[in-house]
C-alpha cells in the first residue's frame, strides 16, 4: 500500500490580470455582454490558437508533485510565484483551472491567523467560532479549550471582547487555535512572521511537534532558517511552476543562489522583503574591495568595503540603524553586525537618498559563497525594511599560512590566525604536580 | 502509480480539479458543517445589538413602531379595510413574516461579501453564511412574536387551533427569504450593484404584499394570479389567517408554495454553480 498523501497533477491556475476592473463590473455591463457575449466569442473560438490571450495569467502552471505521509516540506519562492496559490488550490479554497489534486485525510490550512475573529466577540467566545470556522467540532474544542488558552497566556482576559486585545495577545489567541487544530494534512502559511521573537519560538516549537507526530505540513514561508530547520524536503517554485523539488537545503541554497540581486539582475530596491519597506527602503548595497573597485570575489583576510544606499519614502522615521549578517549558502548566520550597539551610529534620514558605508577590514571567510541579510531597524523596537540575500559574493581563497591548502567553507566558515609552535623540554614538564596526567598521580 | 492507490478507508478522500456546468447541491457536506452554521448564526444573533443601549429591545421595537406609523397612516388615515379585525394587530400579523423576510435579504444580500476574510481563507459549503444569516432573523421574530399575543390579548382577540400552522407558514417565510438570499448574495459577489438595489427592492416589494393592507383588496381573476406570483402574498395570509382567523389561504397560497420552491431550487442550483468563483472574485 502506498503512503502518498498528496498528489498534485500538472496543476494549473488561470487568474485574469486586471482583475480590479473585471471584479466590479456593473449589471450593464454584463447585460451588454450577455448580449454581445455569444457573438464575441464565437468570433473568439476561430483565433483563439493563435491569439493567445494576454490579460491572464497562470499563476500555477505544469505543477506536479507528491507528499508522503509525515513528511514536511518546506514551499519557497518569491512572492508572487504562486506559493499562496498552491495552498488555496490544496485547501479546496479556489478551484484549479487545469490538472487535479488528490488528498487523503483533512486538511487544516493556516493562511492566516485569527480567520473569522469577531472584535465584538469575547477570547473565549472566539475560541469556540475560530475553532468552528477551521474545522473542529465543538466537543473538540471543549476538549482543548483549558490547553487553547494555556498555550496562548491570556486567562485573565478570556472574557473581554478582543477589540480590546492588545496586538500580541490578539496573534497569540489565534494561533493558539490553529495550533490545537489536528488535522492529518497541515498547510501553514507565513504565520509565524507575526508576534515577537519569543512567542515566534514556541511557534516553530509547536510546529516541529505537529510534525513529530508523524502529521504531513507543507509549509510557505521567507524564513530560511525556520523552512531548514523544520523541513526535509523543499519545493522551490518560480513563476508558478516547479523549479526544484529535493533536500530542503540545495533547495534553499538554489533558491538564494538565484534571488540574491546579482544573479537575477534586478535591484534590491525590488526584491521581496521579509517584513517592512514601507518607510525606508534598502536600494543597493554594493560591495568593494581594498582600492575601491566594485568586487564579488574576496580573498580571506581582504578588506571589505560595504556600502549601503537606501532611500526615504516616508520621511517619519527619526533615526535607524543599518544590521547585516552573512550567511553560508546553507543559510547559517556566521557573521553579524549592527551600526548601533556600540552607539555609533543612528542615522537619521534626511536626504531623499542616503548612503552608509560600513568596513570590515579584515575578512574571517573561509572559501565558499556567502549571502548579505540586511535590516533597517529601530534597535529592539522595529523593522523597518528587512531583506534577505541582498546580495551575494565569494570568498575564493583562504590559504592562511600560504601553504596552498585551502580551507573552505564546508570545513567551517571561520578562520583566524593562528600561531603554533612546539613545547621545548616537555617530558620535564611532565613531571611537574600540575601538569600530570591523571593515571600518574593515582600510581 | 495510481491516484486510486491514495485511497485509503481510514481516511477521507477527495480530489480536487476543474468543474464545469451545473453540480450537484451537496447537501450531505452542509449536513456535515452544521456546527459551523451553528456557531455562525450564534455570532450574527451574539453581535446583533452590541453596543447599542436598548439592546435586544430593538427586536421588540423595530416592528412596534413600524406598526404604530401604519396604524396612524393606512389605518386611521387612509382608513384601509382590515377584515373587521383591529388595524394594529392586522397589520402587526403581516408586519411578523414581513420583517423576517425583509431583514433576512437585507443581512444576507451582503452576506457573502461581508464575510470574504472568511472565503478567501478557509475552506466550507458557502451555503452556510447565506443560510446563517437568514436563521439569525429567527430570534427577532420569535421575541415579536411573543409581543403579538400581547397584542391579541389586548384586543381579546381568541386564537384558533388553526394557530397550530403558525410553524408552518413561518417556514414557508424562511424558505421564501433564503430562496431569494441565495440569488442576491451570489450575485452580489459578481455585482455589487445589488448591495445598493436591495434597499429599494425590499421598499417594492413591502408595497407588492398586502403587509398595510388585505389581500381581500386584489380583484379576482388574472390579476390575483399575477399578484400571487409574490411569495410573500400567500405566506402572509397565511399567518392572517391562522392568528387572527378570516378568510382561509386559498389558490394564492398553492401558488406562492410553487413559486418559492422554484426560486429555491434554482438559487441552489446558481449558488453552487457561482461557488467556485466566490474566492477568485470577491
Amino acid at each position: 500500500m502506498s503512503d502518498v498523501v498528496i498528489k498534485v497533477e500538472n496543476l494549473g491556475k488561470l487568474y485574469r490580470i486586471g482583475a480590479q476592473q473585471e471584479r466590479y463590473k456593473t449589471l450593464r455591463e454584463s447585460l451588454v455582454g450577455a448580449v454581445t457575449g455569444p457573438l464575441r466569442r464565437l468570433r473568439r473560438s476561430k483565433s483563439k490558437i493563435q491569439n493567445p490571450k494576454s490579460d491572464f495569467i497562470w499563476a500555477l502552471k505544469d505543477v506536479s508533485f507528491e507528499v508522503k505521509q509525515g513528511e514536511v516540506v518546506g514551499i519557497i519562492g518569491r512572492n508572487g510565484t504562486g506559493k499562496s496559490t498552491l495552498l488555496k488550490v490544496l485547501s479546496h479554497i479556489t478551484e484549479p483551472t487545469e490538472g487535479r489534486v488528490a488528498l487523503r485525510g483533512r486538511i487544516g490550512s493556516l493562511l492566516e491567523v485569527g480567520t473569522g475573529f469577531h472584535p465584538e466577540l469575547t477570547g473565549a467566545e472566539n475560541i469556540y467560532l475560530n475553532g468552528a470556522i477551521l474545522g473542529m467540532r465543538r466537543a473538540e474544542i471543549e476538549r482543548k479549550f483549558d490547553e487553547i488558552v494555556a498555550f496562548s497566556e491570556i486567562e485573565k482576559f478570556l472574557d473581554t471582547p478582543v477589540k480590546r486585545y492588545s496586538s500580541g495577545m490578539y496573534v497569540r489567541l489565534a494561533f493558539a487555535v490553529a495550533a490545537h487544530l489536528e488535522p492529518e494534512i497541515l498547510l501553514v502559511d507565513e504565520v509565524l512572521a507575526v508576534g515577537d521573537a519569543a512567542f515566534q519560538k514556541k511557534c516553530l516549537g509547536k510546529m516541529g511537534d505537529v510534525a513529530k507526530e508523524g502529521r504531513t505540513v507543507l509549509f510557505v514561508s521567507h524564513n530560511m532558517g525556520a523552512v531548514q530547520g523544520l523541513c526535509e524536503r523543499g519545493i522551490w517554485l518560480e513563476g508558478g511552476r516547479v523549479s526544484m523539488n529535493g533536500l530542503v537545503r540545495e533547495a534553499v541554497l538554489a533558491y538564494l543562489a538565484a534571488s540574491s540581486n546579482r544573479q537575477a539582475g534586478i535591484s534590491i530596491e525590488k526584491l521581496p522583503r521579509v517584513t517592512g519597506g514601507d518607510d525606508i527602503r534598502l536600494i543597493n548595497l554594493e560591495l568593494l574591495d581594498q582600492s575601491g573597485h566594485h568586487a564579488y570575489r574576496f580573498d580571506h583576510g581582504d578588506r571589505m568595503l560595504m556600502r549601503f544606499w537606501f532611500r526615504v519614502l516616508n520621511p517619519g522615521q527619526r533615526y535607524f540603524a543599518i544590521e547585516w549578517t552573512i550567511c553560508t549558502s546553507d543559510g547559517n548566520k556566521v557573521l553579524y553586525a549592527s551600526s548601533s550597539p556600540q552607539g555609533q551610529l543612528l542615522i537619521s534620514p534626511i536626504e531623499n537618498v542616503g548612503c552608509v558605508e560600513c568596513e570590515i577590514p579584515c575578512l574571517p571567510l573561509t572559501s565558499g559563497r556567502y549571502f548579505i541579510n540586511c535590516l533597517l531597524s529601530l534597535p529592539h523596537q522595529k523593522r523597518i525594511d528587512e531583506v534577505e540575500a541582498a546580495t551575494s559574493f565569494d570568498v575564493t581563497t583562504c590559504d592562511i599560512c600560504n601553504t596552498g591548502f585551502d580551507v573552505r567553507q564546508s570545513l567551517a566558515p571561520v578562520t583566524t590566525a593562528t600561531y603554533w609552535s612546539i613545547v621545548e623540554g616537555a617530558q620535564s614538564l611532565l613531571r611537574s604536580p600540575n601538569m600530570a596526567p591523571q593515571s600518574q598521580i593515582r600510581g | 502509480m495510481d491516484l486510486e492507490e491514495i485511497h485509503n478507508q481510514d481516511y477521507p478522500f477527495s480530489v480536487y480539479e476543474p468543474t464545469h456546468g451545473w453540480l450537484s447541491l451537496k447537501l450531505g457536506e452542509l449536513w456535515h458543517y452544521r456546527e459551523l452554521l451553528y456557531f455562525l448564526t450564534w455570532r450574527d444573533i451574539k453581535i446583533r445589538y452590541k453596543q447599542t443601549a436598548l439592546g435586544v429591545a430593538w427586536a421588540i421595537l423595530q416592528p412596534l413602531i413600524t406598526m404604530v406609523i401604519f396604524s396612524v397612516i393606512f389605518g386611521q388615515l387612509a382608513k384601509l379595510p382590515s377584515d373587521g379585525i383591529p388595524y394594529p394587530v392586522f397589520s402587526y400579523a403581516a408586519l411578523l413574516p414581513w420583517q423576517l423576510f425583509a431583514g433576512a435579504l437585507q443581512r444576507a444580500g451582503v452576506s457573502l461579501v461581508g464575510n470574504s476574510n472568511l472565503i478567501t481563507k478557509v475552506y466550507f459549503p458557502r451555503l452556510v453564511i447565506p443560510i446563517s444569516a437568514v436563521a439569525a432573523g429567527l430570534v427577532d421574530f420569535g421575541i415579536s412574536f411573543i409581543v403579538l399575543l400581547g397584542l391579541m390579548f389586548y384586543y381579546r382577540i381568541m386564537p384558533t387551533w388553526a394557530i397550530l400552522t403558525i410553524p408552518l407558514f413561518a417556514l414557508l417565510a424562511v424558505l421564501t427569504a433564503l430562496a431569494v438570499s441565495l440569488w442576491l448574495s451570489a450575485l452580489n459577489v459578481q455585482y455589487r450593484d445589488v448591495q445598493y438595489m436591495i434597499p429599494f427592492l425590499v421598499q417594492a416589494w413591502m408595497y407588492a404584499s398586502p403587509v398595510a393592507y388585505s389581500a381581500g383588496l386584489i380583484p379576482t381573476g388574472i390579476w390575483r394570479i399575477i399578484y400571487g406570483l409574490n411569495p410573500l402574498a400567500g405566506v402572509i395570509q397565511g399567518f392572517r389567517w391562522a392568528l387572527l382567523g378570516g378568510n382561509p389561504p386559498d389558490e394564492l397560497m398553492a401558488l406562492s408554495v410553487v413559486i418559492v420552491f422554484v426560486l429555491l431550487i434554482s438559487g441552489l442550483f446558481y449558488f453552487r454553480r457561482m461557488e467556485k468563483t466566490f474566492a477568485d472574485v470577491v
